[in-house]
């Protein structure tokens, strides 16, 4: 059976459509710093995030120096080491993660990939990324104060996070709460033209179901943030006002270093409710892009239609809907009444049917195809292992008698590196290899590539597949030392030893992906204009880097959807999505010309 | 939480339900040229409309959380509902009567009434400073008798609450004088028209946000 049908052939002439009006800056300044179009402030988020992202990597590796090697390290005291955890945490699932999948490559991709000049609303774009800078400033402020920064664990779980007591009880936690609020209002500002643009400003023929899939991931993520960001809003300014105004939302009566405090009645468990409502969500946030974006980057790179693509969609539309009736599984041990555990358990479980669909059919979309063994494809498959990997122990906490045992073990930390650190950085990485070509017009060095992917792959997996078995072991989290313990082993902490000079290692291997950004800048491999032979619309522009309103003269248009690689009896084995039915050679459509 | 699970579901289940309808069955594999959409929008409507629509989404969310906060606090022992002032009713009236100011000065610029429309705009928008003031008015009176945000979470939650709707009357008030600067400046009515719509499409939603806590304050 043909699975590729051409019905009428007709040439379409371009539609007389009003041109939008696109905003031209004047001066260097509008055009380079406070530039409105979106691949500026799209390269600006990814660079910022990326630069604050560094610090919390250099963070981890100080706590794993502690943990490795306790009462070695001077400088690493208590209340040093509980600040490194928050703020390793907080940066990498918030200021990294969700920064750059949806500031930095929502930015980047959304107008190229759906065929727009820009986003929709670039000034407020441009305001967007302004704010979430002041709101990293403020976070980066925060370890300066007296005090210095908030230590109370990225869940900044009250009563501890604000009595003295927990490292940066006072300006501390002020700052850290403020500049998640200037985080929100910024992302706001972003996320709203990220669905606006998805739904109103693609090109004509763009339908829905022709939208490449990290088109779809992007979207559903902001829809999902956009809701749940909301969440985290009120948990903060409560907060806010329990510390500053002294009023008693989540402080409950506590007597603190032998001193009444003013506050009573509280509930700290709202703030947990609150927490995860945004929290839970909050892991789709980042899975969903990384989920989208895999899914091009093994269609493009096997040269084979993604399997399923109908499926995959309402997958992440479905997971998106399902992820805010399954927060409390973060509260098990909350003391929570039983019935609720069991509906949030059934919902976890639940949820793990979309997911499955998504990975059966990336799996199924390598088989047989044509696969080429490059960087973004190295990365694109490592992350189907680490995210199987890091599913199947979600299985075992989602249930409430399984996780009782295990949470606050290393057992947890596994899981939640496997699935939402490693595996959604292996995409960042993969996407970055993939649409770098497309940023700067040159190829990053594919040797290096190579050691980089190795180095993270196979050292992600020496640092985390020893904790779930630490885990198993008991091995509390968030300790700082163990100290003499009768049922650790000594193999474990010589586990603990071996995990932290794999982290070291893996932390080093980012330098060398560093350098080959910075010098293949400049020295990298001419790229051309589609050195992927990719078929979505961001590799079809008549520039490359693309210049600003994208596409030249004339929009483009869509005939086909993004999954056009060995058609049967085509020219080429990829087919752009503006090439007419029936038109092109594969000479034409290796150059980029479609008529 | 019951509150909050609830609206996030509707808005969940419209969005995923539009979505699903709208992809259900379609046949992305096989190239077309006959191309249907004019734009490849999804909605005739301005990008801006829908731009509010999704802000609104977002304000409703942020509302039914505290909503949630609110009645999940409640039902602790310490909660002492303090007395709302007479002087809400009286705000609310006027928020009411800027609502109508404002739905005027629509009326008048789809008829194309730059008079009209500029009646609407002042008289909304004077409107709603007084309800503001009014709000703050109200705040001294309860502090005047001694409820102040910390003496109960009751009372926290009454500043909260209203402090924030103000916040978002305030930036509703940004895009007012934006459009009422267009309109004396001289701008033709079809040239406003856009920017009235979409101020009285949120003055009327802040409007029925207001309805809802100010009913759940009296309630509790």
């Amino acid at each position: 059976m043909a699975y590729v049908t051409h019905d009428e052939t007709a040439y379409v002439a371009p539609l007389e459509v009003e041109e939008e009006h696109l905003y031209h800056a004047k001066t260097w300044l509008g055009k380079y710093v406070f530039s409105q179009d979106a691949k500026v402030i799209a390269i600006q988020y990814a660079c910022t995030a990326m630069g604050i992202g560094l610090v919390a990597l250099v963070f981890s590796l100080i706590m794993r120096l502690q943990l490795g090697f306790p009462n070695t390290f001077a400088f690493i005291a208590p209340e040093d080491y509980y600040q490194f955890v928050t703020m390793h945490g907080m940066i990498m699932v918030i200021y990294l993660l969700t920064a750059l999948f949806l500031g930095g490559f929502g930015n980047y991709l959304i107008p190229l990939m759906v065929g727009a000049r820009d986003m929709v609303f670039p000034y407020v774009n441009m305001i967007s990324y302004w704010v979430y800078l002041v709101a990293v400033l403020i976070l980066v402020a925060s370890m300066f104060v007296p005090g210095g920064a908030t230590g109370s664990g990225w869940t900044l779980y009250p009563p501890q996070a604000v009595t003295a007591g927990t490292p940066g009880s006072d300006l501390g936690i002020i700052l850290m709460l403020v500049s998640l609020i200037v985080f929100i209002i910024g992302f706001t500002m972003g996320g709203l033209n990220y669905v606006v643009t998805v739904l109103q400003g693609r090109t004509r023929g763009m339908t829905l179901m022709r939208l490449p899939l990290t088109v779809w991931g992007i979207f559903m993520a902001t829809v999902l943030a956009l809701l749940a960001f909301p969440a985290l809003l009120v948990a903060c300014i409560m907060m806010l006002f329990d510390k500053i105004v002294g009023t008693s939302f989540f402080m409950p009566a506590v007597i603190s270093m032998g001193e009444q405090l003013p506050h009573t009645g509280g509930s700290p468990v709202l703030f947990e409710h609150l927490f995860w409502f945004f929290g839970h969500p909050e892991v789709y946030i980042v899975a969903l892009p990384a989920f989208g974006i895999v899914s091009d980057l093994l269609a493009t790179h096997a040269r084979k239609t993604i399997f399923g693509y109908r499926m995959m969609v309402w997958a992440i539309v479905v997971i998106g809907g399902l992820s805010f009736i399954v927060w409390a599984h973060h509260m098990y041990v909350s003391g929570m009444n039983p019935y609720f555990g069991f509906f949030f358990a059934t919902t976890t479980l639940i949820i793990a049917i979309p997911t499955a669909i998504k990975v059966y059919n990336w799996v199924l979309t390598l088989w047989h195809g044509n696969i080429r063994l490059t960087v973004p494809m190295m990365f694109a498959i490592g992350f189907i292992f680490t995210f199987i990997n890091g599913g199947l122990t979600g299985l075992f906490l989602g249930n409430v008698t399984v996780d009782l045992p295990l949470s606050d073990t290393y057992f947890v930390v596994a899981h939640f590196h496997m699935v939402m650190a490693v595996s959604p950085v292996l995409v960042v990485f993969g996407a970055i290899y993939h649409w770098y070509p497309k940023m700067t017009g040159r190829l990053l060095n594919d040797g290096l590539g190579r050691a980089h992917f190795w180095i993270t792959f196979l050292g992600t997996y020496a640092i985390y597949y020893p904790m779930h078995y630490l885990g198993f072991l008991g091995l509390p989290r968030r300790y700082y030392a163990m100290g003499p313990t009768e049922f650790m082993p000594e193999s474990a902490h010589s586990l603990n030893q071996f995990i932290t000079i794999s982290a070291i290692m893996v932390g080093a291997a980012q330098l060398l992906f560093l350098y080959n950004l910075i010098v293949s800048y400049r020295n990298g491999k001419e790229a051309g204009h589609n050195p992927w032979e990719s078929t979505t619309l961001e590799w079809q522009t008549p520039a490359t880097p693309p210049g600003h309103g994208n596409f030249g003269s004339e929009l483009p248009l869509v005939y086909r959807w993004a999954y056009d690689y060995s058609v049967p009896g085509a020219p080429a084995d990829f087919l752009p999505q503006n090439l007419p039915p029936q038109g092109g050679s594969a000479e034409g459509i290796r150059e980029g010309k479609v008529d | 939480m019951g509150i909050s699970v609830g609206i996030m579901f509707l808005i969940m289940a419209v969005v995923a339900g539009w979505l699903l309808k709208q992809t259900m069955s379609t046949t992305p594999w096989i190239a077309r040229t006959t191309i249907v959409e004019g734009h490849g929008g999804s909605f005739s409507q301005a990008k801006a409309k829908i731009g509010l629509w999704v802000f609104l989404a977002v304000v409703t969310s942020l509302f039914a959380l505290f909503i949630s906060a609110y009645t999940t606090r409640m039902e602790l022992g310490d909660w002492r509902p303090l007395p709302e002032p007479t002087l809400l009713w009286f705000n609310t009236a006027i928020l009411v009567l800027s609502s109508i100011a404002l739905q005027w000065a629509r009326h008048s610029v789809e008829k194309e009434e730059i008079g009209g429309v500029k009646i609407g705009l002042a008289a909304g928008g004077g409107l709603t400073i007084s309800f503001m003031v009014g709000q703050l008015v109200a705040w001294q009176q309860l502090g005047d008798l001694g409820y102040h945000p910390s003496t109960n979470p009751a009372n926290g939650f009454f500043y909260l609450i209203t402090g924030l709707h103000g916040l978002h009357m305030l930036g509703g008030l940004v895009a007012w004088c934006r459009t009422s600067f267009k309109v004396w400046r001289g701008s033709e009515a079809a040239e406003v028209r856009l920017s009235v719509e979409l101020c009285t499409a949120y003055w009327h939603f802040l409007l029925v946000v207001w309805f809802v806590l100010f009913g759940l304050m009296l309630s509790t």
